[in-house]
Protein backbone atom coordinates (compact mmCIF):
# COMPACT_ATOMS: atom_id res chain seq x y z
CA UNK A 1 0.00 0.00 0.00
CA UNK A 2 1.28 3.48 -0.83
CA UNK A 3 1.60 6.37 1.59
CA UNK A 4 -0.48 8.24 -0.15
CA UNK A 5 -3.49 5.48 0.34
CA UNK A 6 -2.44 5.87 3.82
CA UNK A 7 -3.50 9.63 3.96
CA UNK A 8 -6.99 9.00 1.91
CA UNK A 9 -7.81 6.25 4.48
CA UNK A 10 -6.83 7.74 7.65
CA UNK A 11 -7.59 11.57 6.56
CA UNK A 12 -4.27 12.12 7.41
CA UNK A 13 -2.40 15.45 7.07
CA UNK A 14 1.75 15.12 5.55
CA UNK A 15 3.86 16.69 8.08
CA UNK A 16 7.16 16.25 6.31
CA UNK A 17 8.04 14.18 4.05
CA UNK A 18 4.97 14.61 1.47
CA UNK A 19 7.21 13.68 -1.90
CA UNK A 20 7.97 10.35 -0.73
CA UNK A 21 4.02 10.07 -1.24
CA UNK A 22 4.70 7.04 -3.93
CA UNK A 23 6.78 5.52 -0.79
CA UNK A 24 5.26 1.52 -0.57
CA UNK A 25 4.60 0.77 3.00
CA UNK A 26 4.44 -3.32 3.67
CA UNK A 27 3.44 -3.33 7.02
CA UNK A 28 1.64 -1.36 10.17
CA UNK A 29 1.96 -1.49 14.05
CA UNK A 30 0.68 0.70 16.57
CA UNK A 31 2.58 1.22 19.58
CA UNK A 32 3.48 3.90 22.18
CA UNK A 33 6.01 1.53 23.58
CA UNK A 34 9.23 2.58 21.68
CA UNK A 35 10.77 -0.90 23.34
CA UNK A 36 8.20 -2.88 21.55
CA UNK A 37 8.63 -1.00 18.27
CA UNK A 38 12.32 -2.12 18.51
CA UNK A 39 11.75 -5.60 19.67
CA UNK A 40 9.25 -6.59 17.05
CA UNK A 41 8.64 -4.29 14.10
CA UNK A 42 10.21 -4.69 10.60
CA UNK A 43 11.90 -2.51 8.60
CA UNK A 44 9.87 -0.51 6.11
CA UNK A 45 6.41 -0.46 8.10
CA UNK A 46 4.43 2.20 9.61
CA UNK A 47 4.18 2.97 13.18
CA UNK A 48 1.19 4.97 14.38
CA UNK A 49 1.42 6.74 17.55
CA UNK A 50 0.13 8.64 20.51
CA UNK A 51 3.67 9.87 21.28
CA UNK A 52 5.22 12.75 19.94
CA UNK A 53 8.59 12.69 21.24
CA UNK A 54 12.51 12.97 19.88
CA UNK A 55 11.99 8.93 20.87
CA UNK A 56 10.10 8.19 18.17
CA UNK A 57 11.63 9.96 15.13
CA UNK A 58 14.89 7.87 16.41
CA UNK A 59 13.29 4.67 17.22
CA UNK A 60 12.10 5.10 13.28
CA UNK A 61 15.65 5.39 12.52
CA UNK A 62 16.86 2.68 14.24
CA UNK A 63 14.52 0.28 13.01
CA UNK A 64 14.45 1.41 9.38
CA UNK A 65 10.46 2.09 9.43
CA UNK A 66 9.01 3.94 6.48
CA UNK A 67 6.68 6.20 8.14
CA UNK A 68 5.22 7.47 11.18
CA UNK A 69 2.18 8.44 11.95
CA UNK A 70 0.49 10.21 14.99
CA UNK A 71 -2.61 9.70 16.06
CA UNK A 72 -5.70 11.47 17.46
CA UNK A 73 -4.99 14.62 15.74
CA UNK A 74 -1.49 14.92 17.64
CA UNK A 75 1.72 16.95 15.95
CA UNK A 76 5.03 17.33 17.34
CA UNK A 77 7.40 19.79 18.08
CA UNK A 78 9.50 22.06 14.87
CA UNK A 79 12.72 20.04 16.55
CA UNK A 80 11.10 16.87 16.22
CA UNK A 81 9.90 17.60 12.47
CA UNK A 82 13.33 18.57 11.72
CA UNK A 83 15.06 15.45 12.90
CA UNK A 84 12.72 13.20 10.90
CA UNK A 85 13.28 15.77 7.44
CA UNK A 86 16.79 14.85 7.92
CA UNK A 87 16.71 11.11 8.47
CA UNK A 88 14.18 10.73 5.59
CA UNK A 89 11.38 9.63 7.24
CA UNK A 90 7.86 11.21 6.83
CA UNK A 91 5.50 11.81 9.10
CA UNK A 92 1.65 12.71 9.30
CA UNK A 93 -0.80 13.07 11.92
CA UNK A 94 -4.71 11.65 11.84
CA UNK A 95 -7.69 12.73 13.35
CA UNK A 96 -8.88 9.65 14.39
CA UNK A 97 -7.71 7.41 17.53
CA UNK A 98 -5.57 4.55 17.76
CA UNK A 99 -8.07 1.69 17.51
CA UNK A 100 -9.88 3.09 14.58
CA UNK A 101 -6.59 4.13 12.84
CA UNK A 102 -5.35 0.22 12.71
CA UNK A 103 -8.73 -0.58 12.19
CA UNK A 104 -9.63 0.98 9.06
CA UNK A 105 -5.68 0.55 7.83
CA UNK A 106 -6.31 -3.08 8.37
CA UNK A 107 -9.77 -3.52 6.79
CA UNK A 108 -8.09 -2.18 3.50
CA UNK A 109 -5.49 -4.77 3.57
CA UNK A 110 -2.68 -3.45 5.45
CA UNK A 111 -0.69 -6.24 7.25
CA UNK A 112 0.54 -6.55 10.66
CA UNK A 113 3.91 -6.68 11.51
CA UNK A 114 3.67 -10.27 13.18
CA UNK A 115 2.16 -12.19 10.08
CA UNK A 116 3.56 -10.44 7.47
CA UNK A 117 5.14 -12.52 4.78
CA UNK A 118 8.19 -11.26 2.80
CA UNK B 1 28.30 20.63 -2.93
CA UNK B 2 28.03 23.92 -3.06
CA UNK B 3 25.68 26.00 -5.92
CA UNK B 4 29.20 27.87 -7.48
CA UNK B 5 30.94 24.76 -8.06
CA UNK B 6 27.80 23.12 -9.97
CA UNK B 7 27.37 26.20 -12.15
CA UNK B 8 31.33 25.82 -12.99
CA UNK B 9 30.57 22.15 -13.72
CA UNK B 10 27.83 23.17 -16.24
CA UNK B 11 29.68 25.63 -17.84
CA UNK B 12 32.28 22.71 -18.11
CA UNK B 13 30.00 20.55 -19.58
CA UNK B 14 28.45 22.70 -22.13
CA UNK B 15 32.38 22.67 -23.98
CA UNK B 16 32.44 19.28 -23.29
CA UNK B 17 29.70 17.44 -24.50
CA UNK B 18 29.07 17.74 -28.44
CA UNK B 19 25.46 18.79 -30.30
CA UNK B 20 25.35 14.92 -31.56
CA UNK B 21 25.20 13.63 -27.54
CA UNK B 22 21.82 15.31 -26.58
CA UNK B 23 20.31 15.88 -30.14
CA UNK B 24 17.58 14.27 -30.67
CA UNK B 25 18.14 11.82 -33.66
CA UNK B 26 15.20 10.24 -36.67
CA UNK B 27 13.70 13.60 -36.26
CA UNK B 28 10.23 13.95 -38.00
CA UNK B 29 11.32 15.51 -41.40
CA UNK B 30 8.73 16.43 -44.20
CA UNK B 31 9.12 16.57 -48.23
CA UNK B 32 9.72 19.95 -50.19
CA UNK B 33 6.80 18.40 -52.33
CA UNK B 34 4.32 18.27 -49.07
CA UNK B 35 1.03 20.59 -49.11
CA UNK B 36 1.02 23.24 -46.44
CA UNK B 37 -2.33 21.74 -45.77
CA UNK B 38 -1.19 18.42 -44.57
CA UNK B 39 2.02 19.84 -42.08
CA UNK B 40 -0.99 20.82 -39.03
CA UNK B 41 -1.59 17.21 -38.69
CA UNK B 42 1.93 16.31 -38.65
CA UNK B 43 2.91 19.24 -35.92
CA UNK B 44 -0.42 18.22 -34.44
CA UNK B 45 0.35 14.74 -34.20
CA UNK B 46 4.05 15.15 -33.32
CA UNK B 47 3.76 17.92 -30.89
CA UNK B 48 6.47 19.71 -32.43
CA UNK B 49 6.49 23.43 -33.32
CA UNK B 50 8.51 22.76 -36.13
CA UNK B 51 10.10 20.78 -38.70
CA UNK B 52 13.27 20.03 -41.31
CA UNK B 53 12.26 19.67 -44.79
CA UNK B 54 14.33 17.16 -46.70
CA UNK B 55 14.84 16.18 -49.64
CA UNK B 56 16.39 12.66 -50.27
CA UNK B 57 19.07 12.87 -47.67
CA UNK B 58 20.03 16.93 -47.51
CA UNK B 59 18.16 19.33 -45.67
CA UNK B 60 16.34 21.73 -48.43
CA UNK B 61 14.62 24.02 -45.31
CA UNK B 62 13.27 23.82 -42.31
CA UNK B 63 9.37 24.74 -41.74
CA UNK B 64 7.51 25.80 -38.56
CA UNK B 65 4.09 26.56 -36.61
CA UNK B 66 4.99 30.20 -37.20
CA UNK B 67 4.92 29.98 -40.94
CA UNK B 68 2.15 27.78 -41.06
CA UNK B 69 0.20 30.24 -39.10
CA UNK B 70 0.91 33.07 -41.49
CA UNK B 71 0.31 30.74 -44.63
CA UNK B 72 -3.31 30.39 -42.45
CA UNK B 73 -3.89 34.30 -41.65
CA UNK B 74 -2.85 35.14 -45.32
CA UNK B 75 -5.36 32.94 -46.62
CA UNK B 76 -3.38 31.53 -49.94
CA UNK B 77 -4.21 28.54 -51.75
CA UNK B 78 -2.62 25.33 -50.92
CA UNK B 79 0.70 24.83 -52.26
CA UNK B 80 4.23 22.88 -51.65
CA UNK B 81 6.22 23.23 -48.47
CA UNK B 82 8.77 24.48 -50.32
CA UNK B 83 7.29 27.85 -51.31
CA UNK B 84 6.89 28.76 -47.89
CA UNK B 85 10.12 27.22 -45.87
CA UNK B 86 12.77 29.10 -44.93
CA UNK B 87 15.60 27.87 -47.47
CA UNK B 88 18.62 29.76 -45.62
CA UNK B 89 18.50 27.73 -42.77
CA UNK B 90 21.27 27.52 -40.12
CA UNK B 91 22.76 24.31 -38.48
CA UNK B 92 24.85 23.04 -36.30
CA UNK B 93 27.39 20.15 -37.02
CA UNK B 94 27.28 16.95 -34.30
CA UNK B 95 30.61 17.38 -33.70
CA UNK B 96 30.23 21.09 -32.30
CA UNK B 97 30.45 21.81 -28.72
CA UNK B 98 27.24 22.18 -26.82
CA UNK B 99 28.28 25.98 -26.10
CA UNK B 100 27.74 26.40 -30.08
CA UNK B 101 24.28 25.49 -29.99
CA UNK B 102 23.88 27.77 -26.76
CA UNK B 103 25.23 31.00 -28.77
CA UNK B 104 23.02 30.05 -31.99
CA UNK B 105 19.74 30.00 -29.65
CA UNK B 106 21.07 33.60 -28.14
CA UNK B 107 21.67 34.93 -31.62
CA UNK B 108 18.93 33.92 -33.48
CA UNK B 109 15.96 32.90 -31.01
CA UNK B 110 14.82 30.23 -33.11
CA UNK B 111 13.08 27.13 -31.45
CA UNK B 112 15.42 24.33 -32.93
CA UNK B 113 18.70 23.92 -35.63
CA UNK B 114 18.94 20.86 -37.81
CA UNK B 115 21.96 19.14 -36.86
CA UNK B 116 24.13 17.64 -39.82
CA UNK B 117 27.30 15.66 -40.64
CA UNK B 118 30.54 17.64 -41.31
CA UNK B 119 31.81 15.53 -44.21
CA UNK B 120 28.11 14.17 -45.61
CA UNK B 121 26.02 17.49 -45.30
CA UNK B 122 23.37 14.82 -44.51
CA UNK B 123 20.34 15.79 -41.81
CA UNK B 124 21.44 13.70 -38.77
CA UNK B 125 19.23 15.12 -36.08
CA UNK B 126 17.61 17.88 -34.70
CA UNK B 127 18.28 19.85 -31.18
CA UNK B 128 16.37 21.62 -29.15
CA UNK B 129 16.81 23.90 -26.04
CA UNK B 130 14.98 21.40 -23.96
CA UNK B 131 17.35 18.64 -25.23
CA UNK B 132 20.48 20.76 -23.93
CA UNK B 133 18.36 21.27 -20.73
CA UNK B 134 18.10 17.25 -20.71
CA UNK B 135 21.07 16.05 -22.10
CA UNK B 136 23.15 18.59 -19.09
CA UNK B 137 20.63 17.26 -16.80
CA UNK B 138 21.30 13.80 -17.65
CA UNK B 139 25.54 14.22 -17.37
CA UNK B 140 25.26 16.61 -14.10
CA UNK B 141 22.99 12.87 -13.02
CA UNK B 142 25.70 10.30 -14.04
CA UNK B 143 28.94 12.51 -13.02
CA UNK B 144 26.88 12.55 -9.70
CA UNK B 145 26.18 8.63 -9.48
CA UNK B 146 29.48 7.60 -10.47
CA UNK B 147 31.26 10.23 -7.83
CA UNK B 148 29.25 8.52 -4.96
CA UNK B 149 30.08 4.94 -6.41
CA UNK B 150 33.59 5.55 -6.49
CA UNK B 151 33.31 6.55 -3.09
CA UNK B 152 31.40 3.96 -1.77
CA UNK B 153 33.17 1.46 -3.48
CA UNK B 154 36.63 2.80 -1.83
CA UNK B 155 35.20 2.63 1.84
CA UNK B 156 33.35 -0.84 1.16
CA UNK B 157 36.66 -2.28 0.51
CA UNK B 158 38.76 -0.59 3.15
CA UNK B 159 38.91 -3.82 4.92
CA UNK B 160 40.67 -5.72 2.14
CA UNK B 161 43.00 -2.82 1.14
CA UNK B 162 44.34 -3.18 4.52
CA UNK B 163 47.22 -6.01 4.99
CA UNK B 164 47.32 -6.84 8.65
CA UNK B 165 46.56 -10.60 10.36
CA UNK B 166 44.08 -8.71 12.13
CA UNK B 167 42.17 -5.68 11.01
CA UNK B 168 39.63 -3.59 13.92
CA UNK B 169 37.96 -0.43 13.79
CA UNK B 170 37.56 1.22 16.60
CA UNK B 171 34.21 4.14 17.37
CA UNK B 172 33.76 5.43 20.80
CA UNK B 173 30.63 7.75 21.48
CA UNK B 174 30.10 9.60 24.77
CA UNK B 175 26.65 9.81 26.71
CA UNK B 176 25.43 11.90 28.96
CA UNK B 177 23.14 10.94 31.55
CA UNK B 178 19.54 12.24 31.72
CA UNK B 179 20.10 14.44 28.80
CA UNK B 180 16.93 12.81 27.10
CA UNK B 181 17.53 15.00 23.62
CA UNK B 182 20.42 13.65 22.67
CA UNK B 183 19.48 10.36 23.62
CA UNK B 184 20.39 8.04 20.80
CA UNK B 185 22.74 10.39 18.71
CA UNK B 186 25.30 8.30 19.87
CA UNK B 187 23.62 5.24 18.30
CA UNK B 188 22.32 7.25 15.34
CA UNK B 189 25.68 8.22 14.52
CA UNK B 190 27.16 4.25 14.64
CA UNK B 191 24.48 3.44 12.28
CA UNK B 192 25.41 6.40 9.24
CA UNK B 193 29.05 4.82 9.90
CA UNK B 194 28.00 1.31 9.33
CA UNK B 195 26.19 2.11 6.43
CA UNK B 196 29.24 3.99 5.31
CA UNK B 197 31.13 0.63 5.33
CA UNK B 198 28.81 -1.11 2.92
CA UNK B 199 27.54 -3.45 5.86
CA UNK B 200 24.51 -5.37 4.95
CA UNK B 201 21.61 -3.27 6.35
CA UNK B 202 20.15 -6.01 8.49
CA UNK B 203 23.22 -6.56 10.71
CA UNK B 204 23.45 -2.25 10.60
CA UNK B 205 19.87 -2.64 12.07
CA UNK B 206 20.55 -5.45 14.73
CA UNK B 207 23.97 -3.01 15.74
CA UNK B 208 21.90 0.28 15.71
CA UNK B 209 18.83 -1.10 17.78
CA UNK B 210 20.85 -2.66 20.26
CA UNK B 211 23.12 0.45 21.07
CA UNK B 212 20.13 2.44 21.04
CA UNK B 213 18.51 0.56 24.10
CA UNK B 214 22.05 0.70 25.70
CA UNK B 215 22.21 4.29 25.39
CA UNK B 216 18.85 4.53 26.50
CA UNK B 217 19.90 2.86 29.41
CA UNK B 218 23.07 4.92 30.22
CA UNK B 219 20.64 8.27 29.71
CA UNK B 220 18.08 6.99 32.31
CA UNK B 221 19.81 5.25 34.89
CA UNK B 222 23.86 6.35 35.11
CA UNK B 223 25.27 9.60 34.99
CA UNK B 224 26.40 8.98 31.64
CA UNK B 225 29.49 6.58 30.35
CA UNK B 226 30.22 5.44 26.55
CA UNK B 227 29.95 3.44 24.50
CA UNK B 228 32.38 1.16 22.76
CA UNK B 229 32.33 -0.34 18.87
CA UNK B 230 35.09 -2.39 17.55
CA UNK B 231 34.46 -3.33 13.84
CA UNK B 232 36.24 -6.17 12.68
CA UNK B 233 35.07 -8.14 9.38
CA UNK B 234 33.47 -11.39 11.16
CA UNK B 235 32.25 -9.52 13.87
CA UNK B 236 30.85 -6.15 15.75
CA UNK B 237 31.56 -6.09 18.96
CA UNK B 238 29.59 -3.25 21.04
CA UNK B 239 30.51 -2.23 24.91
CA UNK B 240 28.54 0.11 26.76
CA UNK B 241 30.22 1.13 30.21
CA UNK B 242 29.46 3.36 33.23
CA UNK B 243 30.45 4.88 36.49
CA UNK B 244 27.63 3.36 38.51
CA UNK B 245 25.46 3.02 40.54
CA UNK B 246 25.08 -0.94 39.09
CA UNK B 247 22.56 -3.60 39.15
CA UNK B 248 22.11 -4.98 42.60
CA UNK B 249 20.28 -7.93 40.59
CA UNK B 250 21.52 -8.90 37.58
CA UNK B 251 19.37 -11.56 36.95
CA UNK B 252 16.45 -10.07 37.58
CA UNK B 253 17.18 -7.17 35.43
CA UNK B 254 17.83 -9.75 32.67
CA UNK B 255 13.94 -10.75 33.24
CA UNK B 256 11.32 -9.33 30.70
CA UNK B 257 9.01 -6.96 32.31
CA UNK B 258 10.87 -5.83 35.16
CA UNK B 259 11.81 -2.03 35.38
CA UNK B 260 13.14 0.53 38.27
CA UNK B 261 12.09 3.04 35.53
CA UNK B 262 10.34 5.82 36.69
CA UNK B 263 6.77 7.61 35.49
CA UNK B 264 8.79 10.37 33.33
CA UNK B 265 10.94 7.34 31.45
CA UNK B 266 7.80 5.76 30.86
CA UNK B 267 6.25 8.42 29.27
CA UNK B 268 8.83 8.69 26.68
CA UNK B 269 8.18 5.33 25.59
CA UNK B 270 10.76 3.21 27.31
CA UNK B 271 11.45 1.53 31.22
CA UNK B 272 9.11 -0.69 30.33
CA UNK B 273 11.92 -3.76 31.25
CA UNK B 274 12.09 -4.42 27.68
CA UNK B 275 15.70 -3.04 26.39
CA UNK B 276 17.91 -5.92 27.77
CA UNK B 277 15.65 -8.52 26.32
CA UNK B 278 15.75 -6.57 23.20
CA UNK B 279 19.60 -6.19 23.49
CA UNK B 280 19.68 -10.03 23.92
CA UNK B 281 17.70 -10.69 21.00
CA UNK B 282 19.69 -8.54 18.55
CA UNK B 283 22.59 -9.50 19.71
CA UNK B 284 24.95 -12.93 18.76
CA UNK B 285 26.54 -13.15 22.39
CA UNK B 286 26.00 -11.11 25.20
CA UNK B 287 27.62 -10.29 28.51
CA UNK B 288 26.51 -7.89 31.38
CA UNK B 289 28.55 -7.18 34.21
CA UNK B 290 27.60 -4.89 37.28
CA UNK B 291 28.89 -4.30 40.53
CA UNK B 292 26.55 -2.08 43.05
CA UNK B 293 28.48 1.73 43.44
CA UNK B 294 31.34 0.50 40.64
CA UNK B 295 29.72 0.20 37.99
CA UNK B 296 28.24 -1.74 34.98
CA UNK B 297 29.38 -2.84 31.57
CA UNK B 298 27.67 -4.79 28.63
CA UNK B 299 28.80 -6.48 25.68
CA UNK B 300 27.29 -7.07 22.91
CA UNK B 301 28.63 -9.06 20.13
CA UNK B 302 27.11 -9.41 16.85
CA UNK B 303 28.36 -11.94 14.29
CA UNK B 304 28.65 -11.17 10.61
CA UNK B 305 28.47 -14.63 8.63
CA UNK B 306 29.29 -13.04 5.30
CA UNK B 307 31.85 -10.96 6.49
CA UNK B 308 31.58 -7.25 6.11
CA UNK B 309 32.94 -6.63 2.95
CA UNK B 310 30.56 -8.93 1.32
CA UNK B 311 27.24 -7.23 2.68
CA UNK B 312 25.24 -6.44 0.08
CA UNK B 313 24.42 -3.97 -2.37
CA UNK B 314 21.66 -2.90 -1.73
CA UNK B 315 22.53 -0.48 0.39
CA UNK B 316 19.17 2.41 0.91
CA UNK B 317 20.49 5.80 0.11
CA UNK B 318 18.31 6.86 3.45
CA UNK B 319 20.28 8.94 5.63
Amino acid sequence: MKLKEIEKILGAEIITGAELREKNIEMACGSDLMSDVLSFMKSESLLLTGLTNLQVVRTAEMSDLAAVCFVRGKKPDREIIEMAESKNIPLMTTPLPMFESCGRLYQEGLSGCSEYKR
Amino acid sequence: MPSDSRISKVQELIYEIRVGEVMKTDPVTVTPQMPMSQLREILREKRISGTPVVKGDTLAGIISIEDFIKWLADREPDCPISEKMSKDVQTLYADEPLTQAVNKFEQYGFGRFPVIDRESQKLRGIITKGAIVEGLLRKLEIDHIEEEQVYRRRIKHFFEDILADRVSLFFRYEVAGQDFKRAGEGASRLKSSLRRLGLDPQIIRRVAIATYEAEMNLIIYTKGGRIRVRVEPQEIVVRVEDSGPGIPDVEKAMQPGYSTAPEWVRELGFGAGMGLTNIRKCASRMGLHSAVGKGTTLNIHIVVENGVTRGTEGIDSAA
